[in-house]
């Protein structure tokens, strides 16, 4: 028989902490969690990043990973974007009853190769059972903190105009992963997510030039939405240039199908760099080095036209106008 | 990627161009009827490309935006139904209807469900042979075939949950009405690369004939588009209108006949009501005799109350190419497509939602 996790696992009882001491708490044990006090205390000094993020992905398995390696990411690279160097986490876990243990294990796997990845550790964390439908499956926050070198400044709102934008690789791999197994919508595709932790893409890029002005990973709402929302805070125009951004063949072919714009596909493990224009070639052969950043270009530069609004240039010569996204992606319908 | 590179070639895209600004001469209004080919356009900025003596018009081609308020009621209060589930492209979900809209119903209780194809709509009833599901048939030539083809298995495999709303409509007959309106002189038409691949380009054939001007059938991608517009320019100068195609890869003259003869297998021609343009005879695809017991308007007793339309919304001038989107004083200030005022917003193939997305300033 398959075994489940029952409401019981979540009481505070004997199942409880059946289920930390076998399942979660050995993978990730270091000194500050495994003194299992109401919170991890520690010593600290210096300018702190602190965010947090709840996930709730469907399927919570997909290609490329699954909610727990993206619960990890996904806040780490939040930290990264700050430029800040990703020391702790928390984990906290809402389980519908009826989830598979064995599903569970995996999960925990996952976020524990994730972890030493990103070279960070799980420091407090916290198991909650809902009743079946109450949850899907299993929903993850998690809250990270960082440490800021001293003097670093890396803000949405410093972009300045002549500076070149960088993009760390191709788009829309994890939104197509995710679309490709949802229910009545599933086809066949070598396609998967991106998601992966950048803060050593991160500290690479800041060891090339200290003029990094902004850092953006692009998730829900994809590119175009991250470079309105830099538009935007920096009270500049960003042009950017159709054939520079990257795509997959497979990304783009599924996109033509279901009608969707990879710019508006979400990312895991793409960042978007504002650089100063005299140190963007530079930061880009660094990145070229990293693992997650081989594909990466320059696709567009910051203007004083047109501030708070992105514009592409086209392939054959026109522009247009790159909103936001606007609501949920839907496929058309003819 | 193969069939999309080709038809995105810069070359070929440039020398179409210089083509056409050596061949225009004289003032020229398009207009496209298909809102596929509307957001194609403007997504890749098309309308900069071409002569300024040529205008570009969006007809009543968004399947959504054409959709009467009084039918739209009729689906939104059916979901209201006990023990329903309604099932229904995704782009209907934000469309406002007089009242309410299908999303408002949903979060209100209502069993709502976007499907991407009716076979998912005739699966759903299959699984759920306790409830009545309901399809709301929207869309052209281009989604009747699939429609009457759920309708077959759904009577082959004696599906007894299963109905549909036609609110179908025709692509030929809204032409007719556009140009017998006349509120716009139009010099040429690029005729719909989807309808016509299910129905060829015999139908249009009335245009040349009847009206004096040139319809030539495109794709979609930025090459078949700048053909179809340097073929009817070259037309408009040489004065010899005429129905062509400029997507051979995919349409016939004889359209499908597989397509057809499911569309006549099940439907029957009648009249269609029209978002702008009010009831237009012989426009819509009504559901025949026989298949009678799949009609959720005889089925079901639904009185959703007098149609509203939005105050201030010209969705209706907009559809007849008598106003840009640009032109309505609600357009970017207060219809967005967060808030959509009227169904042009809200579709993605609608006018206003492609002019606000892709539109430069």
């Amino acid at each position: 028989m398959n075994k489940t996790i029952l409401l019981a696992h979540g009481s505070g009882g004997k199942l409880s902490h059946e289920l930390l001491e076998k399942n979660l708490l050995p993978p990730f044990s270091n000194p500050l969690l495994d003194k299992l006090d109401d919170s991890a205390v520690f010593e600290f000094s210096g300018r702190l990043a602190f965010t947090t993020d709840s996930y709730v992905v469907n399927p919570i398995f997909f290609p490329g990973g699954d909610i727990g390696k993206l619960a990890v990411c996904g806040t780490v690279n939040d930290l990264a974007m700050s430029g800040a160097k990703p020391l702790y986490l928390s984990v906290s876990l809402v389980i519908e009853e009826g989830l598979l243990i064995e599903k569970l294990e995996r999960i925990i796997k996952s976020i524990k190769a994730a972890t030493k990845k990103a070279e960070i550790i799980i420091i407090t964390g916290d198991t909650k059972v809902v009743n079946r439908g109450n949850a899907d499956k299993l929903f993850i926050n998690t809250s990270g903190l960082g440490i800021i070198p001293p003097q670093l400044d890396i803000s949405g709102a410093n972009a300045r105009v002549s500076d070149k934008i960088i993009l760390s690789g191709n788009i829309g791999d994890h939104g197509m992963a995710v679309m490709s197994q949802r229910e009545g919508l599933k086809f066949s595709t070598p396609i998967k997510s991106d998601c992966a932790p950048l803060n050593k893409l991160v500290s690479q890029m800041l060891e090339a030039s200290s003029q990094i002005h902004c850092l953006r990973d692009p998730t829900r709402g994809g590119l175009a939405t991250t470079l309105n929302e830099l538009a935007k805070q920096s009270n500049v125009g960003i042009t950017i240039e159709e054939e520079k951004v990257p795509v997959a063949e497979a990304v783009r072919a599924a996109c033509e199908l279901l009608g969707f714009d990879p710019l508006y596909i979400a990312n895991e493990g793409k960042l978007v760099a504002i650089v100063d224009s005299a140190h963007a070639e530079s930061v880009l052969a660094k990145m070229k080095q990293n693992r997650y950043g081989t594909n990466a270009s320059i696709i567009g530069e910051v203007t004083s036209d047109h501030p708070g609004r992105v514009i592409m240039k086209t392939r054959l010569g026109a522009s247009r106008i790159i909103d936001m996204l606007s609501g949920e992606l839907l496929p058309r319908i003819c | 990627m193969k069939f999309i590179d080709e038809y995105r070639n810069v070359e070929l895209g440039k020398k179409l161009i210089a083509r056409i600004h050596q061949r225009s001469t004289q003032p020229a209004r398009l207009m496209e009827f298909c809102g596929g080919h509307t957001t194609a356009i403007l997504r890749h900025g098309i309308r900069q490309l071409i002569p300024q003596n040529i205008d570009m018009l969006s007809g009543p081609g968004c399947p959504v935006c054409v959709t009467a308020n009084a039918d739209l009621d009729k689906a939104i209060a059916s979901a209201h139904l006990p023990n329903t589930i309604i099932t229904t492209f995704g782009d209907m979900m934000k469309v406002p209807g007089s009242h309410s809209s299908l999303q408002q119903a949903k979060a209100e209780g209502a069993d709502i469900h976007v499907v991407y194809s009716t076979q998912d709509a005739l699966q759903i009833a299959q699984d759920n042979p306790q409830s009545s599901v309901i399809f709301i048939g929207i869309g052209f030539e281009t989604t009747a075939p699939t429609i009457a083809a759920s309708i077959l298995e759904a009577e082959q495999k004696g599906i007894k949950n299963f109905y549909i709303f036609s609110f179908l409509k025709l692509c030929p007959p809204v032409i007719k009405a556009i140009l017998n309106l006349g509120e716009v002189r139009l010099n040429g038409i690029i005729g719909p690369g989807h309808v016509s691949t299910i129905i060829g380009s015999h139908p249009y054939e009335f245009i040349p004939k009847e009206y004096g001007i040139g319809c030539v059938i495109s794709g979609f991608e930025p090459l078949d588009i700048l053909l179809c517009i340097d073929k009817l320019v070259e037309q408009i100068e040489g004065d010899q209108p005429q129905v062509e195609i400029a997507y051979r890869r995919s349409v016939k003259p004889g359209g499908n006949r597989r397509a057809l003869d499911l569309m006549n297998e099940v439907f029957e021609i009648g009249e269609a009501n029209w978002r702008g343009m009010g009831t237009i005879p012989a426009s819509g695809l009504k559901l025949k005799r026989k298949y009678q017991r799949f009609n959720a308007e005889q089925i079901f007793s639904i009185d959703p109350g007098p149609p509203r339309e939005p105050k201030g919304c010209i969705c209706g001038e907009i559809l007849r190419g008598i106003k840009m989107p640009t032109e309505c004083k609600l357009f970017r200030r207060i219809c967005t497509p967060e808030h959509p005022v009227g169904p042009c917003m809200v579709s993605s193939e609608g006018a206003c939602a492609a002019y606000y997305q892709y539109g430069v300033n």
